[in-house]
This record gives structure tokens, C-alpha cells and sequence, in this order.
């Protein structure tokens, strides 16, 4: 029996965070899947903690201007532009 | 069934080391001026205006391209069926899977449809396929490859990798893609000037063999037996094998699940249809439009992992399940690098079972990434490993895995060309 509750509230709390919206059947499937899925990652419970030697070197390069694409380039794939620029939907 | 999303040809320079040779590239690794799917709805009409690395090394080393190939949408999956334009046959197992992501790659050179093939392995999505369909498939040492015009699934895992029918074909395409990029800052300058394909001499004398039994025990019998034939001829070549514990690898599959899809959940966060990609056309404000465009543009699964991705870094559930997966992670990390200090390379079946039916796998994700157990350990470790043919169980193929040191490419590539 699994103890992780995965509700099909918390399936379409997660799904807006991710901005995806869902219909009810896909919300119903997801909530018995996550179950079987988020019980199988609760064995991470028993992992030890390790100690992490970060090898970690910074890469850098001179910050030089270099060819980028073109305007009409960046825009080639947008399904909407106007004057040059990306149109997205409204913001509020 | 196809094995190519999109057929077309772009001709490289007329020499170069790949002259004369095809290569098929996975369709998540961008082609300026040929459309770039990721097998996606979403990216549907994608035409990037630029080459990844590793398409301009190709270009460069005189190769042609003959297609982009199908694979599992964004990489999400392990048997090329979650793509949006469907799945893709074994051409040497009829009605069975070609094994996932990369698995159009896999397919071209095992039809013969191309010389060579570029996949990407996230965890394990070169050797998978490569094992299934009976061909080479290399998984670079992160930071050995460009992922500069690869689209990001999981960045902290994936490479990409090669493909070949031997094992000197897909090390002379190594060759080709590896180096540093000053584009791609997580490239290293190690193997500026390797020589891969030289390695490729079946020399295993003296070469010792670490077999992790964990890795082993779970496998199907008939993927067993193929496994310790492989291993008694290298051991009749003059190798010594031995057998290593690693104690982690049991909770490597949940730490990779939750670390890459957490980093998908971020990834897949820019397919919005603004700049690219599949828009929908809808009125209604910002957060409205862009639920609806990517509900039409994601398949299930994208949307599984997108979904549990988020929910594995939301608040109350990151120190859950993304801080115990990093734990996790460095742990498998230490255990090759103590079972390696006493190896020169470690040995496994590349997959535990032989492919699968088509559409048999698709109802029960859970199942499906219980597939990944002896791939996934090795994009946490960063390590490099390779796939080599051993043989056939019932007529099906059966793949060898053999696990090598940070920057141990060489080493693994002579090892296994001693099963070519």
C-alpha cells in the first residue's frame, strides 16, 4: 500500500504551476501513476549523506562581441510579429 | 514506422576524414535550415537558423547527412514510441521496439540506411537502442561532446553519442564530434587530440574486467548467458575478470528519474509558442494561452515527467526527493570511482531484458524506466561506456556494456572491439 498520497487536487496543482493545462481523464490517470511513481522514489529516504567533493573550475572567455543571428533569423519561427518584435498574449 | 522524421541531404565538404560516409542524425540535435522536431508536436515546424557543434564538425570532416531520425519526444523514453510522429520498427526484430530515445539513430545504421548515427544519451538512450538493434553505440565522458545545439532535456546528464555497425565506426565518429567548444562551457579540453578510432585494436591482454553483480543478477536468463559468453571471450584474449559490489546502483534509477525530470520541468519551461513552436493561436491573457498550447503540444509522457519534475522542486518536497537524489548521485559516483580503482573497465549487460513488443511497455511508465538499471548509473557518474553486440537470446539482440574511467574512452573502445 503506498503512504505517498498523490490526490488528483495535487495533479492540477502541480499541472498550473507548469503551466499545462489538463483535461479530467489525463488528471485521473496522472493521480494513480504519480502514486505507483512518487512511492518507488520514497527509497531515497534511505540514502546516506555523501560527501560531495565539488571539482568545480570556472571557464572564461573574453567577453567579445562576436556574429549573432539576424533580426528576421530570430524571428523566422514566431507564429506572430509585429514591427520586429515577438507578440505574445496579454500579460494581465 | 519510419526511421526518419524528415529525409533530406546537406553535403559536407568535399574531404575530410567522414568523406564519402552517411550519417543520420537524431532529430533533437539542431540542422540550420532543416527542420529539428524532437519528436515533438510542439516543434512540428521548427526550422532552426544555426548548427549545433557537432553538425559543424560533421560538415567539416566531409560527411553527408541523410535524415533526421525519430526518436521518444524530447528524449522521454526507452523505446522510440512517445514520439508524436509514432514509433519506429526494429529492423532486426520484427514487431519489437528499437529501443528508446534515440532509436531512429539506432535503426538507420542497423537498416543500413546510413553509415553512422548521432543520438543523445540522458540515461542510457545510445546504448539502449544500440543494444536493441544490434550495433555500436558510444556514451561519452560528460564535458567530452558539445551540447551546443542539442535541445536540453536533462543538461547536468546528457551527451551525445555515435553510432556505428563496428565498433571502429562509431570511434571514428568520436573523433569527429569530441573536443572543446567555446561554446558549450561544461566541455573540457581533454581528447582536443584523441585518436579513438586507432584504439580499435582488439588488444584485451592483460586488461582487467570488473563485473558489478548487481547489475547482473536482475538480468533475463537468456541475456545472462549471452553476457558470460562475451565475457569468456575476452577472458580468452587474455583479460581477467572479477566480480565488484555497487552497493548505490540500487537507488540510482530513482535519482536519476527525479534529477532529470527536474531539469526537464525547467527546460521544457520555454516552449510557451512565442518564439517558436507550437502557439495554438488562442486569445486570453499569458498563463491561459500558454496551458492551452502546451496541453495540444505535449505527449503523456513529456507531460508525466514535466508534471513530476515540478512537484520533486516545489515547495516542502525539494529536500524530499531533488537533495536526496544529488546525495544519491554523488554516492553512485564514489562507488565507480572505488570499483574502478581496481578495474580498468567494468562489464554489464547493456539492457536486462531483450527489446520489447511494440506498444507493450507504453501503459506502464513505471515498468519502462525499470528498463533504464544498467544505463542510468553512468550519466550520474559521468562516465564514458559503450555498447557492443553479444550475441542473440531467442533470435533477439543482446548488448554488452562496458563502463570506463573519466576520459576512459580509449580503453573501453579497444576492450570492446574485442568483440567486433
Amino acid at each position: 500500500m503506498s503512504d505517498t498520497e498523490a490526490t488528483p487536487d495535487d495533479v492540477r496543482h502541480v499541472a498550473e504551476l507548469a503551466r499545462v493545462d489538463l483535461d479530467e481523464d489525463e488528471v485521473d490517470e496522472f493521480a494513480d501513476q504519480f502514486a505507483d511513481i512518487l512511492d518507488y522514489f520514497d527509497a531515497l529516504d534511505e540514502v546516506p549523506t555523501v560527501e560531495r567533493e565539488a571539482d568545480l573550475v570556472n571557464v572564461m572567455r573574453p567577453d567579445e562581441v562576436r556574429e549573432g543571428l539576424t533580426q528576421d533569423e530570430a524571428l523566422a519561427n514566431a507564429d506572430e510579429t509585429e514591427d520586429g518584435y515577438f507578440k505574445g498574449p496579454n500579460v494581465s | 514506422m519510419s526511421i526518419f522524421i524528415t529525409e533530406e541531404t546537406v553535403e559536407g565538404a568535399d574531404d575530410g576524414p567522414l568523406a564519402g560516409k552517411t550519417v543520420a542524425v537524431k532529430d533533437n540535435i539542431s540542422t540550420a535550415g532543416v527542420r529539428t522536431t524532437c519528436g515533438s508536436a510542439m516543434l512540428d515546424d521548427y526550422v532552426p537558423p544555426y548548427d549545433a557543434t557537432v553538425v559543424r564538425r560533421l560538415k567539416e570532416a566531409g560527411a553527408d547527412i541523410v535524415g533526421k531520425t525519430n526518436m521518444d519526444e524530447f528524449g522521454m523514453g526507452t523505446t522510440t514510441e512517445t514520439s508524436a510522429f509514432g514509433p519506429t520498427e526494429n529492423p532486426v526484430a520484427e514487431g519489437r521496439v528499437p529501443g528508446g530515445s534515440s532509436g531512429g539513430s539506432a535503426a538507420a545504421v542497423a537498416a543500413g540506411e546510413a553509415d553512422l548515427a548521432l543520438g543523445s544519451d540522458t540515461g542510457g538512450s545510445v546504448r539502449c537502442p544500440a543494444a536493441f538493434c544490434g550495433v555500436v553505440g558510444i556514451k561519452p565522458t560528460y564535458g567530452l561532446v558539445s551540447r551546443y545545439g542539442l535541445v536540453a532535456y536533462a543538461n547536468s546528464l546528457e551527451q551525445i553519442g555515435p553510432f556505428g555497425a563496428t565498433v571502429e565506426d562509431a570511434a571514428e565518429l568520436l573523433d569527429v564530434i569530441a573536443g572543446p567548444d567555446d561554446r558549450d562551457a561544461t566541455t573540457r579540453e581533454k581528447a582536443a587530440d584523441s585518436e579513438y578510432a586507432a584504439a580499435a585494436d582488439g588488444d584485451v591482454d592483460g586488461l582487467s574486467i570488473g563485473v558489478p553483480t548487481e547489475l547482473v543478477e536482475g538480468a533475463d536468463e537468456g541475456v545472462k548467458e549471452q553476457f558470460y559468453a562475451a565475457l569468456d571471450e575476452l577472458e580468452s584474449k587474455g583479460a581477467t575478470t572479477h566480480e565488484v559490489s555497487l552497493e548505490s546502483v540500487e537507488y540510482a534509477v530513482q535519482a536519476y528519474y527525479v534529477i532529470a525530470m527536474s531539469e526537464a520541468s525547467s527546460n521544457l519551461a520555454r516552449f510557451d509558442g512565442v518564439r517558436y513552436g507550437h502557439s495554438g493561436g488562442y486569445d486570453g491573457n499569458w498563463n491561459e494561452v500558454f496551458g492551452k498550447a502546451r496541453e495540444e503540444g505535449f505527449g503523456a509522457e513529456v507531460k508525466r515527467r514535466v508534471l513530476l519534475g515540478t512537484y520533486a522542486l516545489s515547495a516542502g518536497y525539494h529536500d524530499k526527493y531533488y537533495r536526496k537524489a544529488q546525495d544519491a548521485r554523488a554516492w553512485v559516483k564514489q562507488d565507480f570511482d572505488e570499483a574502478l580503482s581496481e578495474a580498468d573497465v567494468l562489464a554489464s549487460p547493456t539492457m536486462p531484458v531483450p527489446p520489447m513488443e511494440l506498444g507493450e511497455s507504453l501503459s506502464d511508465p513505471l515498468k519502462m524506466y525499470l528498463a533504464d538499471a544498467n544505463t542510468v548509473p553512468v550519466n550520474l557518474a559521468d562516465l564514458p561506456a559503450i555498447s557492443v553486440p553479444a550475441g542473440e537470446t531467442d533470435g533477439l539482440p543482446v548488448g554488452l556494456q562496458l563502463v570506463g574511467p573519466a576520459f576512459g574512452e580509449e580503453t573501453i573502445i579497444r576492450a570492446a572491439s574485442a568483440l567486433d
